[in-house]
């Protein structure tokens, strides 16, 4: 009777236990979900004003006084509210459209930043008359929030208001295309090098330890390897499309090649067996056989991997791809920067008016990434093999 | 004539060539076969064959003329090599052409030059390993001949701003010498990865044993790609989110107990990298807790235990090589972590045990020293590459220890 119930309490405390420790598992994977919520939500909530932008609606004059001073061809009372980048702009619009000299005509102005932020809601230091004006103007639908396509379109800026995504993204892209021109062709070689060629000796054990700690190498040395190799030693432009390319591209091709491997390994052996039996050589049999159907499964780790050169910036500060750079490259010695490296410099001014863009930025970077993704996922599941 | 233009005219006179290599070459094949010899291979290889003996020597002497021109041993006209080049490549060409017979076995010979160029792009990955040695270790040298080592290992103060006062040349002048104690910045890394460490590793094994051992089917697959999330969300949008939301956070926190908080704390970076190393340990983790046999779970039920008591006394002390492994991977992330220190942490080296005081990093200051406009051959940019070099060396050393480790785990139980 004492034994049992002795071993009743604590078997209670035991299922106690169990569930305790149930709870604690629960708990550690629910912090990692609740992490994502909030860090989606924050990103989200600083970002979305900077897809509406401040507009000024003022009559605009186009006289040769105005070609000269650009801000007088606003009305006084607009030109605290009109930004200064839009005000330079309308001269080299006057001489290319030489039929509006002389004329008026009532256009949506760009606003400078601060209004743009009180008419967000944010905090900013405005005197107390424009203020006023900015209110009363707003009332009267002479000041609208509309959609930012200056955002979408322009360089990076030394104003807030002007200043885009455009540039950083064609960046990316250059960028991207020279990593993947790179490093697909030489992570695929290697692959087949290791999975269908190579005897299993030293030497390729050798090979085989070296691709899998270059794969967990920090990021930032590979940006001191770009740095010595390609700029110092082999004169490479600093901060030009082919050294990020180059660097980027030594750093996604361990990923590649493990990627590809695990695809060739998972082609069964009859396959190749039967191609040999038929007389074809080791490189036929490769050819026409063993990468036709593996290469869904190379291309799923190529995008993997090229999605995670594009969110990368440690190595390409080192290179020197985070100078002022407002204009997208036209080609690959020139100067460029990329969508992590602009939301690092805009993350780094001083202006409030940058953080709304820094956030945005980062909002349009997680699309693409999560696109990319997507793609490889639906590529595995699309055409994913079972033998 | 630069570089990209001769690169254009070599390509340009080397693909018509190509292509006559490999129509001759064909026909010549085609020509003994119709003549009643049986031929080896295909008469397409026998083209190839012939473009690669026309193209091959063609691109070794290339090849070699850019390079002596690289390392300044020769200097050859640019318009000079391609003239060379492109004869070798009619020279080849003849001599190829003239191999083509009906018993040459082109189809064999093609088949070794395509290993050959497999082992070259292989080679690739070992010359970036010996690229990174080379080229931290050499400047890594030249530092520690202006620094000395012991100073460099004990010293601690990090003070090299006025580096750059010898770098242009102005030495003698009244300004206090350099110092180069890198004693705090391994203090702030330590500090910065103890806590990213203490934030991933109990939530990323907890998280790895509910979804091997608890967690539906369903539940499973929704939370592994959950967690991976984690994993593709770039360093600098945490990097941001640290300083941006998580440091103000942690002010304010911090002032509501009567504690006082730098803006620069190292507690907001260290615990975002901890978010950013959970899917690390957990899928690691998972791995090797669903490789443990079934068998050693079934002789614990049958002898009473509950699941905990099962994972507690059974599975942890099983899978215990594994994730001492994903821990050490861990680390390894956490010391090279750049973007979230560098955005969220301070440039203060400041040797302090307190997190919510600003330190830095390893990274940080090799970020700081490489991106400002210090002269290449300066003292700080050098330090930046010794750092490295200490950086390489012990993730390296994490890296093969955990390596092996889960090696020697696999073959227990495979």
């Amino acid at each position: 009777m004492d034994l049992s119930q002795a071993d009743s309490t604590r078997l209670r405390r035991r299922y106690r236990a169990e569930k305790r420790f149930k709870a604690y598992c629960i708990a550690a994977l629910a912090m990692s979900v609740l992490f994502l919520v909030v860090f989606f939500a924050d990103m989200i909530s600083q970002g979305y004003p900077a897809f509406v932008q401040a507009e000024v609606r003022a009559e605009v004059t186009f006289s040769e006084q105005t070609m000269e001073i650009p801000p007088l061809s606003v009305p006084e009372a607009f030109r605290p509210l009109v930004s200064r980048g839009e005000l330079r702009l309308l001269p080299e619009y006057a001489r290319n459209n030489p039929t509006v000299m002389g004329t008026t005509e009532t256009r949506w102005l760009l606003a400078k930043a601060d209004i743009d932020q009180y008419l967000k809601g944010k905090d900013v230091n405005l005197p107390e008359d424009v203020r006023r004006t900015v209110d009363r103007l707003y009332e009267q639908g002479q000041l609208e929030l509309n959609f930012n396509t200056y955002f979408f379109a322009n360089g990076d800026s030394k104003l807030p208001e002007l200043s885009g995504i455009f540039a950083a993204l064609m960046g990316s892209v250059a960028v991207l295309a020279l990593t993947l021109a790179f490093s697909f062709p030489i992570g695929v070689m290697t692959a087949i090098y290791l999975e269908e060629f190579a005897r299993d000796n030293r030497f390729t054990q050798a090979i085989e330890v070296n691709i899998n700690n270059l794969a967990a190498v920090p990021s930032i040395l590979f940006g001191l390897l770009g740095l010595a190799v390609f700029i110092n030693f082999f004169g490479v432009p600093r901060s030009s499309v082919l050294a990020g390319g180059l660097t980027l591209g030594l750093m996604t091709l361990p990923i590649i090649i493990i990627s590809t491997r695990a695809a060739l390994r998972a082609v069964p052996d009859p396959i190749r067996l039967g191609a040999f039996a038929m007389g074809c050589s080791r490189w036929q049999v490769v050819r026409d056989h063993v990468l036709p159907v593996s290469l869904p499964g190379i291309l799923t780790g190529t995008i993997i991997g090229l999605a995670q050169a594009m969110g990368e910036t440690a190595p390409l500060l080192i290179i020197g791809m985070i100078a002022y750079i407002p204009e997208a490259p036209s080609g690959i010695a020139d100067a460029a920067t990329v969508l992590p490296a602009q939301i690092y410099t805009w993350a780094g001014m001083p202006d409030r008016a940058y953080v709304e863009r820094t956030a945005a930025g980062i909002l349009l970077l997680l699309a693409v990434l999560i696109s990319m993704n997507a793609i490889a996922v639906y590529l595995r599941k699309r055409f994913e093999r079972r033998w | 004539m630069n570089a990209g233009e001769t690169i254009f005219v070599f390509v340009a006179g080397l693909l018509p060539l190509g292509y006559v290599a490999y129509v001759l070459g064909k026909r010549r094949a085609l020509e003994a076969r119709a003549g009643g010899a049986p031929i080896h291979s295909q008469p397409g290889q026998y083209g190839w064959f012939s473009v690669v003996s026309m193209a091959l020597p063609a691109l070794a002497v290339a090849l070699v003329a850019a390079f002596a021109d690289l390392l300044g041993l020769y200097q050859t006209p640019k318009p000079m090599i391609l003239v060379a080049s492109l004869l070798v490549a009619a020279a080849g060409l003849a001599v190829g052409l003239r191999a083509v017979r009906p018993d040459l076995r082109a189809r064999n010979a093609l088949d070794r030059l395509i290993r050959w160029i497999l082992l070259l792009a292989a080679l690739v990955s070992i010359l970036t390993t010996l690229g990174i040695i080379v080229s931290i270790l050499f400047e890594a040298v030249r530092f520690f001949q202006l620094v000395s080592f012991w100073d460099f290992v004990t010293g601690t103060d990090w003070a090299p701003d006025t580096a750059f006062i010898s770098g242009a040349g102005r030495e003698g002048e009244a300004a206090p010498q350099p110092l180069f104690g890198s004693v705090p910045l391994f203090a702030g890394t330590f500090m910065v990865t103890a806590i990213a460490m203490a934030v991933s590793l109990p939530i990323g094994l907890l998280s790895a044993i509910y979804m091997s051992e608890y967690a539906s089917h369903g539940v499973r697959g929704m939370a592994k790609p959950t967690l991976e999330v984690l994993a593709g969300i770039p360093t600098v949008v945490y990097g941001f989110f640290a300083a941006i939301t998580v440091s103000p956070f942690i002010v304010d926190v911090a002032n509501s107990v009567g504690l006082d908080a730098s803006y620069n704390n190292i507690l907001a970076p260290g615990i975002v990298m901890g978010i950013m190393i959970i899917p690390f340990i957990s899928s690691l983790s998972d791995d090797v807790i669903n490789s443990i046999p079934q068998d050693l779970r079934e002789g614990a039920y049958a002898l009473g235990t509950t699941k905990s008591e099962t994972i507690k006394h059974v599975l942890l002390p099983a899978a215990l090589p594994g994730v001492i492994s994903a821990f050490l991977l861990g680390v390894s992330r956490a010391l090279g972590e750049t973007m979230i220190v560098v955005m969220a942490a301070g440039l203060r080296p400041n040797l302090t045990l307190n997190p919510l005081e600003d330190m830095t990093t390893v990274t940080v200051r090799i970020v700081d020293a490489l991106t400002g406009d210090q002269a290449f051959d300066s003292a700080e940019t050098l330090a930046a590459f010794a750092l490295g070099l200490v950086l390489f060396v012990v993730t390296l050393t994490l890296n093969l220890i955990s390596t092996i480790m889960v090696r020697k785990f696999r073959a227990k139980y495979d």
